[in-house]
Formats: C-alpha cells, structure tokens, sequence
C-alpha cells in the first residue's frame, strides 16, 4: 500500500511539475530548442531544477542497502556508449524537435482529452513497439 | 527575452520533478524515466511489473489535471498537426526504446546518476532537436 501510494504520489508532483513549468505546451518546449529565435530559456531552468534536486537525492538514496518498500534498485546495467544510444537518441531528437512532445508531456497532457496528444501517444506506443521488434532481431 | 516567470515557473516545476524522481527511487528503487515506465506497460510482465506502472501513469496525468483545474485549463499550443504528428511520435517512440530513455530518464534520472550514457544522449537529443527546429522554422518556413 505504502510503495503504491509512493507510486501515485511521485507521478502526481511529475505532472504539476510539467503543467506549472509549461512544459505539456508543445510551443514552450520548441521555443527553447528555437537557439536562434525568439529563445525561451524555462526548459533549462526545469533541468536544472531537477537535476539540483536529483543529484544530491539519488546520492543519498543510494547510500541505502534497498529502496524503503521494494527489495532492490532496479538501476540501467549498460555503463558504455554505444550504437542504439546514439541512434535512439537522435531518433527521439529529431522526434521531440518535430513536435515538440517528449513521453512525460505528451501523456501528462492527455488530461486535456484534445486530439493531437492522443495521436502521438498513440504513434509513440507503436514506435516503441517496432523497436522491440527490431531489438529481437538483432 | 528572460522572464522571472520563467525563471520562477521552470525551477520550481523542474525542483517538483526532481523530487518526484527522488521519492519514485527512495520508495520503489526504480527510474522515473517516462518512456521507460511506459514501455513496460504491455508486454510480457506480471502485474506486480505492470501496476506501479499504471499507477504512476495515473498520477502523471492527475497532477496535470490538478494545474489544468487551478489555473482554469492548461496552454497547450500546437507545433505540427497530421502525419507530421505521427512521424513525431513513431520517432520519439522508436528512439527512446532504442536508445534507453527520454528527457526524463536521461535528462533528470540519468544526470542525477552521472552517467556517461546519460549526459552523451542528452546531448546528442538536444541537438539534433535544435537543428530540427531551425531547419522547420527558418529554412523551410
């Protein structure tokens, strides 16, 4: 009970989070990647705020032997770079550049019951599952 | 042009997220890494693998809900409508099953980590989102 209500407590401050930056507004985000227009820097300022919060945070977390309702982390193995990193993150660039929706936006903004999230979330799902298929093959 | 709204409205957002990311990790030991939760919703999982799942989705989208009810609706403004949409999300999709993670898992989770893995992908997706932009709003339009 207590790990689900963590659960649902961190996705409910994911999602404030997003909608009171602006960043479930597909403009907000492309005007940040927008270097040589008009520039809106918040996107900088959400990471950065994050990321002062996640650093000393999951230092701290990571002390512990295990998190405190689970029996172990479950952290990414993979240390090296390799190909499907750099692909995969060009990829989802050229994606997020083209719409300006990235995961957490696209689906915190399907509260809004408006077509266009729907779509993407939609078309992200089955991009995810060809590259399932594509990662069996290999 | 710098707002103090937007210095203010980023930082105290993004410190909500980092939060979220911390708390997810504190209490369940995993990555609040979006695209990640997302991908192991269907699939060959146990309930145990997919309910946390759903219901950090839930939330995601309830907390949304809760600044859409406060501030009388949220502004979302539209980049690309059509086949250009679902080109985005088929991209966006394949890419960060393939490369390992989104701005949430790379960008907060990854770099809280410092992880190279993390810190190259965030910079490979940020620029390559950059020249998207330019070549969209001041070469073809």
């Amino acid at each position: 009970m207590k790990y689900y209500l963590s659960v649902l407590i961190s996705g409910i401050l994911f999602g404030i989070g997003l909608a009171i930056s602006g960043m479930i507004n597909p403009q907000k985000v492309t005007d940040f990647l927008d270097v040589t227009g008009n520039w809106d820097p918040t996107l900088l300022f959400v990471m950065g705020g994050a990321v002062c919060i996640s650093l000393p945070g999951f230092y701290l977390v990571q002390r512990r032997e295990a998190p405190l309702f689970s029996t172990k982390f479950y952290l990414p193995s993979k240390k090296d770079l390799d190909i499907p990193l750099i692909l995969g993150a060009t990829l989802f660039g050229a994606g997020w550049g083209l719409a300006g929706y990235c995961p957490g936006p696209a689906i915190a903004s399907l509260v809004s019951l408006t077509a266009e999230p729907i779509v993407f979330v939609l078309a992200m799902l089955v991009g995810q599952h060809l590259a399932k298929m594509f990662e069996a093959k290999n | 042009m710098v707002t103090t709204n937007m210095i203010i409205m980023g930082l105290s957002g993004g410190a909500l997220i980092g939060l979220s990311s911390v708390i997810l990790l504190a209490s369940s030991g995993r990555i609040a890494g979006i695209s990640g939760i997302l991908g192991g919703l269907y699939g060959k999982w146990n309930d145990v693998e997919r309910y946390w799942r759903i219901i950090f989705m839930l939330g995601l989208i309830a907390g949304s809900g809760i600044v859409a009810v406060i501030n009388n609706g949220l502004v979302i403004t539209q980049q690309t409508s059509g086949i250009y949409l679902v080109i985005a999300g088929l991209l966006v999709g394949f890419g960060t099953r393939l490369g390992s993670g989104c701005t949430s898992g790379h960008g907060v989770c990854g770099l809280g980590r410092r992880s190279k893995r993390s810190f190259v992908a965030t910079l490979i997706f940020m620029a390559i989102a950059i020249i998207v932009v330019y070549v969209i709003r001041h070469l073809i339009s």
